[in-house]
């Protein structure tokens, strides 16, 4: 065990912690966080995604130790049920879910790559989200949000 | 945690109506120190199981079905809000906790919006409380009630509006003490004003905000975290586990091991998984895996139980003296649910009773067998639905829900346990492979005259229902037996009206038994065949249970009929199709994609190159649930074999539409999955293990994927019970993307999953 600083959605929290433990359990469990989920725990599926320095990276195999002091963004930090971000209202005005699970990878993959890519094409788009998955095959509404949300970045 | 001291027959019959705060309720905190009782059987007929409305006018419903991402929370608000005419804000709908709602059996079959829409259930029991409160305000009022209106949860005089009476001064906090009212008129269609909008999902915003608590969020005061050890290989029983190797690891509580199941018990998630990575368990063999390369042919050998759905017998003699005899064999792999959250429960079980939060599908049932797992009284158990990842089907919720009961129960302490992905993909109840024989005969003028069918469907185990626990992994582990397989052959003559539950009958043929024709088409001579067979691995619902398969089958088969004489597949399928709404869906989506009538394939077909083509594949789900269609458009890449689905239109008929937009949401999800399994969805397996065990192993489109346009032709009909709509796309995409193949080459996929290998295989052995 050993001492770590994390920085999540501006906040900074002091933890006790084997440095090897993956990001993921350190926010659900230690952080009480949803938006992070376990999916797969191989980065195979996007849903433990968080924001790390501006990139998108699966929380589920980054050790906790290698994070420290690094900014985090969780699904948490973009927006909130009363004030959501614009591509959390873009995903809202789609309807663009069934079950709901995917979400937060699917919006931290698109965000994290549309602030560093606003002009980025359709199928730019699809590539960056080429590891995430929705087995609800709710695709065609998300990437409708997701193209809402890269036009509203472009006005 | 304190056990408090209510339960829901005290509700009952207390003077209270059943209100639940509109916090959180079915999470940690309340939920958990809430006494069950026994309740089960028939859904209750009392109106104060179902509705209660608060002193503040707010109404609380108690639902048997529950949200599982198919939007089912939403449509059953939206059905409280318009039978008892109040805003959708002001309705708050508890699901599926045994405690405290009525027992409506399992959420599946796409049956749970028709049960709660059609029958003396949750949209009856709406109705019958606003005609309770209308004869209250009558009274109240002193004004008949044919004088009076409803309007935003109040009641006023028509000819003076000013004279009103609200829902929560009329019944507030008090109960109804009245039987659901089956004569309680039901909101007329033309004046609906929540009901057939487009109401948006309610969770959505606590979703995408992060804010929502699926069961995977839920946490307990003292909760611990396990994860199990699954046989590493299928029937391999324990021999030894040796403690040793985990002792003194950081965090580890205990090691769990009861008959042939294995878990630890740990403070932290991640010191549970290094524990149960690191245990040292010794394993049997197991009993070996017919090979996955001769599967399909391994299952003719097999003995069977044999079921005839219909049976004509003149088919044979049929066949004998036809003009010409068309056959051709489908086959059809495992498939996973593959749910995006690996299963999660957290049971509380101390001493003599246990609380499980659970994903289930199933709660009251699961409260059963969750009770003959523990060795409890059944009283003595609670389950509480708490929403997990899409499940589409018997995933491991149910399986999960036994693990952490068992460990909750060895530690004396609330435990949560969430399955690693490897076990997951051993733990599910797979959708089930098939093999399917058909054969159809002509007459000179090519017509058919007879079709015969002929399947072999592999199963073990199944949902757990009440009684059966060992229908899944771990019940099996801790020494319960999956429902026997009892071999019958031959099949007995099918009895009362036709079932076609399973839609084994095909769409053209009568379906006539004892007499009564209740299929959809006019062929008369018909034979349809089922041998259930046992299977190796776990079988279960997946999302259209056989009726994806037994579709695919009879959808190609048709289209190849209909190219063999030549003739348009949507112009041979009307000619045999008598049920004018499954019809009327044929030509709305054939309409709706610009169908040209002619043959398949495509004249002038080109060999070489990308090749381009449309097919159409129909079904009246399970018979009676639901009218479907669709037209797929494919790119057919010659070279390399890969299938481009470009476009799909569904044509969709499930009576009255409750929801357009979430309607729509479950057809484009059900059309996109479904063409997954159609391309590459494949459960795969050695000679003792299933090495399907993760997203590389199991192939599924991902978000990058080139997924098609999805359009969607609705029929609302406003004066029919209403259908299910979860299963009903998915059902006919695979035949439709394989129809569009053949039209776009000439190559004939009788397969599924139609990968590269394969259609290069069959562009190979084109004429």
């Amino acid at each position: 065990m050993s001492v770590i600083t994390l920085r999540v959605n501006g906040r900074s929290h002091t933890l006790d912690v084997d440095p090897a433990t993956p990001l993921l359990y350190v926010l659900n469990d230690d952080l009480h966080l949803h938006g992070p989920k376990f999916g797969c725990g191989l980065a195979q599926c996007g849903s433990c995604t968080v924001i790390v320095r501006g990139e998108a990276i699966k929380s589920c195999v980054t050790p906790v130790g290698n994070v420290s002091g690094a900014e985090i963004t969780t699904l948490e930090g973009l927006g909130t049920v009363d004030r959501p971000h614009p591509i959390q209202r873009a995903f809202i005005d789609e309807q663009a879910a069934q079950c709901g699970f995917c979400l937060n990878g699917v919006i931290l993959t698109a965000k994290a790559f549309l602030d560093r890519n606003p002009k980025a094409t359709d199928q730019q788009i699809r590539q960056a989200l080429s590891g995430v998955l929705c087995r609800c095959f709710t695709h065609v509404r998300m990437l409708r949000a997701i193209r809402k949300y890269a036009r509203e970045m472009a006005i | 945690m304190t056990q408090a001291a209510f339960s829901r027959r005290d509700f009952l019959k207390g003077s209270g109506a059943l209100i639940v705060s509109f916090s959180m309720a079915g999470t940690a905190g309340e939920a958990g120190a809430q006494r069950p009782t026994p309740f089960g059987g028939a859904p209750d007929d009392q109106l104060d199981s179902w509705i209660a409305v608060g002193e503040d006018g707010r109404v609380t419903a108690y639902t048997g079905k529950s949200e599982l991402g198919q939007g089912l929370y939403t449509a059953q608000t939206q059905l409280i809000a318009e039978e008892l005419v109040v805003p959708m804000a002001r309705v708050r709908l508890v699901q599926c906790d045994t405690s405290i709602t009525p027992d409506q059996g399992t959420t599946s079959g796409s049956q749970s919006h028709p049960e709660n829409f059609n029958r003396s259930n949750l949209a009856q029991a709406a109705a019958t409380a606003r005609k309770a409160l209308l004869k209250l305000a009558s009274e109240r009022l002193e004004v008949p009630v044919d004088q009076l209106a409803v309007r935003d949860g109040a009641i006023f005089v028509k000819a003076d509006p000013t004279r009103t009476a609200s829902y929560g001064t009329l019944i507030g906090g008090r109960k109804f003490s009245i039987p659901i009212d089956d004569s309680a008129e039901r909101r007329p269609p033309g004046e609906w004003t929540v009901l057939g909008t487009a109401v948006p999902r309610v969770e959505l915003p606590a979703m995408v905000a992060g804010e929502f608590e699926f069961v995977h969020d839920v946490r307990l005061p003292g909760m611990l975290h396990g994860r199990v050890v699954r046989p590493p290989a299928v029937g391999a029983t324990l021999v030894k586990v040796d403690e040793s190797s985990v002792r003194g690891m950081p965090g580890l509580v205990q090691v769990v091991v009861k008959k042939d199941f294995v878990g630890v018990v740990a403070e932290k998630p991640w010191q549970a998984i290094q524990a149960a990575r690191r245990l040292k368990a010794s394993w049997t063999p197991g009993v070996g895996l017919p090979s996955h390369g001769t599967f399909y042919e391994h299952l003719r050998k097999q003995p069977s139980r044999d079921t005839l759905t219909v049976d004509s017998k003149d088919v044979n003699a049929k066949l004998a003296t036809a003009a010409e005899v068309v056959r051709a064999t489908y086959a059809h792999p495992y498939q996973m649910h593959g749910s995006m959250g690996t299963s999660c429960a957290v049971a509380d079980v101390q001493g003599d009773k246990a609380t499980i939060w659970s994903p289930t599908q199933a709660s009251h049932p699961l409260k059963r067998t969750a009770a003959m797992i523990l060795g409890l009284p059944p009283e003595n158990v609670r389950v509480i639905f708490t929403m997990g990842a899409g499940c589409y089907g018997i995933n491991a919720a149910d399986a999960v829900s036994y693990d952490a009961a068992l460990l909750s129960q060895a530690v004396g302490k609330p435990v949560r346990v969430q399955l690693m992905r490897a076990e997951e993909a051993v733990s599910e109840n797979y959708g089930s492979a098939y093999l399917i024989d058909q054969r159809v005969a002509l007459d000179a003028g090519g017509q058919i005259v007879a079709w015969d069918y002929e399947a072999w469907v592999p199963t073990l185990g199944g949902r757990p229902g009440y009684e059966t626990p060992g229908n899944i992994i771990t019940g099996l582990l801790v020494g319960f037996q999956p429902a026997p397989f009892r071999p019958l052959t031959p099949a007995p003559d099918p009895t009362g009206a036709l079932n076609n539950r399973s839609n084994a009958a095909p769409s053209y043929v009568a379906g006539c038994v004892g007499g009564q024709c209740g299929g959809t088409g006019t062929v008369k001579s018909e034979r349809v065949l089922t041998h259930t067979v046992p299977s190796p691995f776990w079988t279960g619902p997946l999302r259209a249970p056989a009726r994806l398969q037994n579709t695919f089958a009879h959808e190609c088969f048709m289209d190849e009929v209909a190219a063999r004489v030549k003739a348009d597949p949507v112009e041979y399928r009307l000619r045999y199709l008598n049920d004018p709404r499954l019809r009327e869906v044929v030509v709305a989506a054939a309409k709706g994609a610009g169908w040209e009538a002619r043959p398949s394939p495509r004249p002038g077909v080109s060999r070489t190159g990308v090749a381009t083509g449309r097919g159409m594949a129909c079904v009246l789900y399970e018979g009676h649930n639901g009218y479907s269609a669709i037209v797929a458009e494919v790119e057919v890449d010659q070279a390399t074999g890969a299938v481009r689905v470009t476009r799909m239109v569904v044509g969709y008929d499930c009576g009255p539409i409750s929801n357009p937009d979430g309607l729509k949401n479950q057809l484009e999800g059900g059309a996109l999955q479904g063409a997954s399994r159609a391309l590459v969805e494949e459960v795969v397996w050695d000679d003792r293990k299933v090495t399907s065990v993760d997203w590389r192993t199991y192939r599924t489109w991902s978000l990058g994927s080139d997924v098609p346009v999805v359009e969607c032709v609705l029929i609302d009909r406003r004066d029919q019970e209403a259908y299910g709509a979860g299963e009903s796309s998915i059902t006919v995409v695979a035949a439709a993307i394989g129809n569009a193949i053949f039209d776009a080459t000439g190559a004939r996929l009788r397969q599924v999953p139609f990968t590269p290998e394969r259609v290069k295989a069959a562009l190979a052995a084109r004429a």
